[in-house]
């Protein structure tokens, strides 16, 4: 990459808080930057000095290893400082608000802080609040930018282009903050996307998104080009959205003869964890014909690059906090 | 009280109990209204320092508000009877009626009477404590209604909380209805909303928020009414929201049952899409709805349906506003903009000063059995001087209340309290407060 590209401004957000308020072009821009960041990782020096200097705050309320150290290595490939804090170790048991333990962190001044939180709305809270570049890695049940975008990116590296794309999300939609920046995602760039699941785990009114709804996985797999699996969080769900794994599973969940109703070819992902044999088979997920579990991981990283990449370009040259 | 004479001249008297909108004056001796009349003091001298010159401002009855929160006892760092006091003469209420929602929860007589000791010692402004419908606001036991009414509750609800067992609630009433003692209860039904924060819809979808339907609410108001049907009981709706709630009292009342209810100002002016960007102090009980539910609240204000506009205000502290919205407290303040919010309604069309001043005056008295909220010889002088047509922000640092969570931050109004009297004694004066 020339210096020149690094002081191209991507997004016009101080913050990534969320898909919604992205453009096609930022979008767009975003994968392509990403791509780059997929070339770095794979050569034998993956470091890049860009993000030398600065400060990476990882502040998670809610356990994750996938989303956590996906981050923490995109900012460490950076070049940057990066710092864990989860909710374990920190004050918030003690009793402090959110915005104190963010104001605290604040204080120290990082450059970018990516915040995890059970809430819906936490990182935009935070955005309002302090003086760093926020990024949310997942506000309750309302978005998940990065996961979004790096399910694109993996889409994008095997079919091209969005246009004309059938994707099928199916399970947990109404909890799910995934399916949310996923709907969002596809549906400005130009795929058709379906949801299927029971109504139970369907928002109400969600097809005032843009979307096709099913209730009948067959019916809602056919012709489909991707078929996205959501995790069910068995924990909350048994019992009061459905009523077993096992009846769930039977009706719902991703086997052969099920995705054989889908397009032939069809690719399957997964945000993880799994569960197998609830919403999804064994002999699916290791199928690496058609699964792309693995390379959604990879390109975790680089997109999470990417994002730190073009947040980092608005940021002043002594940082945000001067 | 005072002994005092103090003459009004030059006023709008506009007094919705008599269907009174004219030119004219009025006279307050020793705290009560002496002498009303649309040619009286014609003729006065402007400059007698007992002469107050309305100068053509409206004079009306002063607002009695039907449903206020404070945190007297129990948390007086949101409120106190005193601090709710200074907002409502602020907002030209004269009148306040208090929820039992307190700790410790007004539900013995003994509680009662320390509300009125407490609001007589320290509060500008009547304050009439509702008693607890159940014990400790339990839904289980009912509280010594007889008692606690000869105490001086005038009415009992367990405020904002719905009473889920329905055969509690069928006793409670059928014994309310000994004492012929006013219940006001509550509608969301308790299992449908608990965990959610707004209105269930396609805005709530987008915010990822955990939401109820407004049917929650319609079928807790359709079960009371089945209710008031067996048992006979008074019975107000302290808040209605929807359309669908609307429409089921509007039957109720055909059928000639004994049923009030109220609206909240903010579902008067704002829907569900004011929560905005996870926007706390629009989170409040029932959530704000959908725009079709707010213009059906409007339209029940406009055809009687709807019988009393209150504030519902709940002063919330900051630390428990600057929260994530799931986790954020319910409330708004709204002492101070009911009137703003009911003229409002004039100056959109919908309807005229006498009816909109009827759901916050004559309307509450009537249900609650209230000498007050009439401009009439012998009445108590609590009076309002309204400029109905003066533009203002809402700024809420200015606001009176001990806390700033008010929905209305930065919206325009027309019209608000000049000078407020209660017993002929001026309370609040808005020009001697420009001056400090």
């Amino acid at each position: 990459m020339s210096p020149a590209d690094a002081a191209t401004p991507i997004l016009r957000s101080g913050h990534l808080l969320g898909i919604e308020g992205l453009s096609v072009g930022e979008i767009a821009a975003l994968l392509d930057l990403a791509e780059e960041y997929v070339a770095l990782c794979r050569a034998k020096e993956k470091k890049s000095p860009l993000l030398k200097g600065r400060t990476v705050v990882n502040l998670f309320f809610e356990p994750s290893t996938r989303t956590q150290s996906s981050f923490e290595l995109a900012g460490k490939r950076l070049g940057a400082d990066v710092m864990n804090m989860s909710v374990r170790t920190s004050s918030v048991i003690k009793g402090e608000t959110l915005i104190d333990t963010a104001s605290t962190l604040n204080a120290m001044r990082p450059d970018i802080l990516i915040v995890r939180h059970q809430d819906s709305g936490a990182a935009a809270m935070l955005a309002r609040k302090l003086s760093c570049c926020v990024v949310n890695a997942g506000d309750g049940a309302h978005e998940h930018p990065t996961q979004a975008l790096l399910d694109a990116l993996t889409i994008r590296r095997r079919r091209r282009s969005f246009e004309g794309l059938t994707v099928a999300i199916c399970g947990d939609v109404a909890h799910s903050r995934v399916a949310r920046s996923n709907m969002l995602l596809l549906g400005k760039m130009g795929a058709r996307v379906r949801l299927v699941a029971p109504t139970t785990l369907l928002p109400v009114q969600v097809d005032r998104f843009g979307v096709e709804v099913f209730h009948d996985m067959r019916e809602g797999l056919r012709g489909a080009d991707i078929v996205m699996m959501l995790r069910l969080q068995m924990e909350r769900m048994t019992g009061a959205f459905i009523p077993s794994t096992r009846e769930y599973f039977r009706y719902w969940g991703l086997d052969r003869e099920k995705l054989a109703y889908a397009k032939p070819g069809a690719l399957v992902m997964h945000p993880g964890p799994m569960n197998r044999g609830v919403e999804i088979d064994s002999a699916v997920a290791d199928d690496i014909e058609v699964s792309l579990i693995h390379e959604q991981v990879e390109m975790g990283v680089a997109i999470r690059m990417a994002v730190l990449d073009a947040l980092s370009r608005g940021l002043a040259a002594g940082g945000r906090n001067t | 009280m005072s002994t005092r004479r103090t003459v009004f001249c030059n006023a709008r008297l506009v007094d919705p109990a008599g269907g009174l909108d004219a030119k004219g004056g009025l006279l307050v001796e020793n705290g009560k209204i002496a002498d009303i009349g649309p040619r009286l003091f014609g003729d006065v001298d402007r400059n007698d320092p007992e002469v107050i010159d309305c100068k053509g401002l409206v004079l009306a009855p002063g607002l009695i508000d039907m449903r206020v929160f404070t945190g007297e006892p129990g948390s007086e760092h949101r409120e106190t009877l005193e601090s709710a006091s200074r907002a409502a003469v602020a907002g030209g209420v004269t009148t306040i009626i208090v929820m039992p929602n307190t700790d410790p929860v007004i539900d013995e007589p003994s509680l009662v009477d320390f509300i009125r000791r407490r609001a007589e010692a320290t509060a500008r402004v009547r304050v009439l404590p509702m008693a607890a419908l159940t014990r400790h606001l339990a839904g289980e036991v009912m509280t010594e209604m007889g008692l606690l009414k000869d105490a001086g509750a005038v009415a009992f609800t367990d405020g904002d909380r719905t009473i889920a067992n329905t055969r509690v609630l069928r006793r409670a009433l059928s014994y309310a209805a000994n004492f012929g003692a006013l219940v006001v209860g509550h509608a969301e039904d308790p299992s449908l909303t608990n965990g959610t924060a707004v209105n269930e819809g396609e805005y709530a979808m987008r915010l990822g928020l955990p939401a109820v339907p407004a049917a929650a609410e319609v079928m807790v108001v359709e079960r009371d009414i089945r209710l008031v049907e067996l048992t006979g009981a008074r019975y107000h709706f302290g808040q209605i929201s929807c359309r669908a709630s609307l429409e089921a009292v509007a039957a109720a009342k055909r059928r000639g049952l004994p049923i009030t209810c109220g609206v909240a100002a903010h579902h008067l002016a704002l829907n569900e899409l004011d929560v905005g960007p996870y926007y706390t102090f629009m989170k409040v009980k029932p959530p704000l709805r959908s725009e079709t539910d707010r213009a059906a609240m409007v339209a029940g204000v406009v055809s009687g349906v709807i019988d009393v506009i209150v504030s519902s205000h709940d002063p919330q502290a900051a630390d428990t506003k600057r929260q994530p919205f799931t986790q954020a407290a319910f409330g708004a303040v709204g002492l101070e903009t009911l009137l703003p919010v009911a003229l409002g309604l004039c100056h959109a069309g919908s309807t005229d000063l006498l009816q909109v001043l009827k759901a916050v005056t004559a309307a509450p008295a009537s249900i609650l059995g209230l000498d007050t909220g009439v401009l009439a010889k012998g009445a108590p002088a609590d009076l309002v001087l309204i400029d109905p047509d003066v533009p203002f922000v809402v700024d809420p640092e200015k606001l009176h209340s001990r806390a700033r969570n008010t929905p209305f931050e930065g919206r325009k109004f027309q019209g608000h309290a000049v000078k407020t009297f209660v017993g002929g004694e001026c309370v609040y004066d808005r020009a001697a407060e420009g001056r400090k």
